[in-house]
């Protein structure tokens, strides 16, 4: 018979757990109800799809939302190749050990800056020294810096998936390494880079201090029908666009309806990388 | 001989990725020393870390209420997140249903999703209301809605990285401690916890970088008045210290560059709480 003591506390520990945890699950209720409960009211078609205009009085996020998309696009267009590549020469390459651990270093050093030091970084190299001012493209550029740790890590965990005696196999038959990396590593670990990217997605979306000093906060429309009107676009995304209006307006109804909008936003890139990660299960 | 080629550029290519890593974070370094010095050197590292009045109106540039208000909220938000983070990952990975941890881990997933604007906005319009009211406080943003907000972000790393320490724990340790007579509750917390030690203590400093980087959430719920911090008045942290003022302070003044002393200053924080973190796992691989 065990003793009363014992069962006391196992029973207590047992307790501490669940309610840890449904404290965790009570805290996303309660954040994603406040959020839907005085933003859900707000949403129009008018909201979405228009631009802000102080001759009616009327709050649009179209310009927000566009500039959100663009910024991601531009994001993972620099991220992508280059976080790929890294960990494509880390595991495929790398005949020096210490020049692989410089690398790894260095992804993990950048894993571990917050976003504010990665802001002052964006707005001393991107916005001064290269010129490019409070843009998107800065923003963009700041946040592919950012996020190139993920994808370095993500995509290396599933090249190791692979299994050695493919890339043996391939080697053996006399195929090169890049043909190897091409035609067998790359294709079989497509669903790991993958979810790598929705990662980095997820978080540019809700990224906010780094757009905050880097990409500008103008609401209206910018140009995007040139490369030219691209390169100069600088505006507000959906995060500051929030901040926005929450700190600087204290228009709390329209902050909420950003706040659905990129809730929603969220769970789509949460549903996509389950889904990412179910089909490279099977 | 066109296919040689192109293996070569390639492989050059590859090099050139993994090189430009290592040189992206040598410039950050590098342009957060160079910008962070020039006001310290004018201002002189004593009266900048522990100056007690930050005014940029008088020139008055010391640090120390911000320095003293993010150690105080880290503290604070590491006291609350890390324990429910910790017992939270236990029950994900030793004593939830299988059907159960899925849902679970799918919230902790969304919470991690959650932009920081969004907690921040729920924080101002909910928390710090509910604060001034309940404990009958002129304003609510203070220091302990500061600390409620960073034990929030905090969580999701936290619950991720000791939930994947915990189930590297091997499973024979368990076995052979159930098999001795214990509880499965004994069994987590004397037998599973300490063999996870330095994941669990990764975990920790991870949880403590995130609270000390964090920026835009707590802007939105601190005050971001420099005082020197108590518990129920206004703050003004490290990071919030950068960005209420970023956007306004002029190019080439003092002000301007007192902002990037402190970037360094909690540049060179965060470095070594992620010495202390890679130091922790090291530890923990070397012991498997």
């Amino acid at each position: 018979m065990m003793s009363l003591g014992r069962r006391i506390y196992s029973g207590a520990v047992r307790l501490m757990l669940w309610a840890s945890a449904s404290a965790v699950c009570a805290l996303l209720l309660w954040l994603s109800g406040c959020v839907l409960f005085r933003g859900v009211p707000g949403l129009s078609l008018e909201l979405l799809t228009s631009q802000e205009s102080v001759l009616h009085g009327t709050v649009g996020i179209l310009p927000a939302a566009v500039n959100t998309l663009f910024v991601i696009a531009v994001t993972l267009a620099l991220v992508l190749p280059l976080g790929v590549g890294a960990a494509v020469y880390l595991s495929e390459y790398a005949p020096s050990r210490r020049l692989a651990g410089a690398i790894t270093f260095a992804a993990d050093a950048l894993a571990g800056l917050p976003s504010i030091l990665y802001a002052m970084a964006g707005v001393i190299l991107f916005c001064s020294a290269l010129g490019l001012q409070k843009t998107l493209l800065a923003g963009a550029l700041t946040l592919a810096v950012m996020n190139l740790p993920t994808v370095i890590r993500s995509t290396q965990e599933s090249l190791r998936a692979v299994p050695r005696s493919c890339r043996e196999g391939a080697l053996g038959l006399g195929s090169g390494r890049w043909h190897m990396v091409r035609t067998l590593v790359l294709p079989a670990s497509a669903g790991g880079i993958a979810t790598g990217c929705m990662l980095a997605v997820g978080r540019v979306a809700g990224e906010s201090a780094v757009l905050l000093y880097t990409a500008g906060l103008s609401t209206a429309m910018q140009d995007f029908t040139s490369l030219r009107g691209m390169a100069g676009a600088s505006g507000a995304t959906l995060t500051t666009v929030l901040y926005l209006y929450a700190k600087e307006r204290a228009d709390f109804a329209a902050a909420f309806s950003v706040a659905t909008v990129l809730l929603a936003l969220q769970l789509a890139i949460h549903l996509g990388t389950a889904l990412a990660g179910r089909r490279r299960r099977r | 001989m066109t296919r040689r080629w192109a293996e070569r550029v390639m492989g050059l290519l590859f090099l050139l990725c993994g090189l430009t890593a290592v040189a992206l974070l040598a410039l950050i370094a590098a342009y957060l020393f160079l910008s962070g010095l020039p006001a310290i050197r004018e201002l002189g590292l004593g009266p900048f870390l522990l100056g007690r009045t930050w005014d940029p109106d008088t020139l008055q540039f010391g640090i120390l209420p911000l320095l003293l208000a993010s150690l105080w909220a880290t503290a604070g938000a590491v006291v609350l997140g890390v324990p429910a983070g910790f017992f939270t990952a236990l029950f994900l990975a030793k004593a939830a249903p299988p059907r159960l941890a899925g849902l679970v881990r799918g919230a902790v997933d969304l919470l991690a999703g959650m932009p920081s604007v969004v907690v921040g906005l729920v924080g101002m319009t909910v928390l710090v209301p509910l604060l001034r009211e309940r404990l009958s406080l002129p304003a609510g943003d203070t220091l302990l809605a500061a600390i409620l907000m960073l034990a929030v972000m905090l969580l999701p790393p936290v619950i991720a990285v000791s939930q994947d320490a915990l189930a590297a724990v091997p499973a024979a340790y368990e076995e052979a401690s159930l098999a001795l007579g214990a509880t499965p509750e004994e069994t987590w917390l004397r037998v599973t916890a300490p063999a996870a030690r330095s994941g669990l203590a990764a975990a920790a400093a991870l949880g403590v970088g995130r609270a000390l980087g964090e920026a835009t959430a707590v802007l939105m719920v601190a005050g971001n008045v420099a005082n020197m911090p108590s518990l129920l008045s206004s703050v003004r942290l490290l990071t919030t210290g950068i960005a209420i003022e970023m956007n306004y302070a002029a190019p080439g003044s003092l002000h301007r560059q007192a902002l990037f002393s402190i970037a360094l200053v909690l540049f060179v924080l965060v470095v070594l709480v992620n010495i202390l973190l890679t130091l922790a796992l090291r530890r923990g691989r070397g012991a498997r």
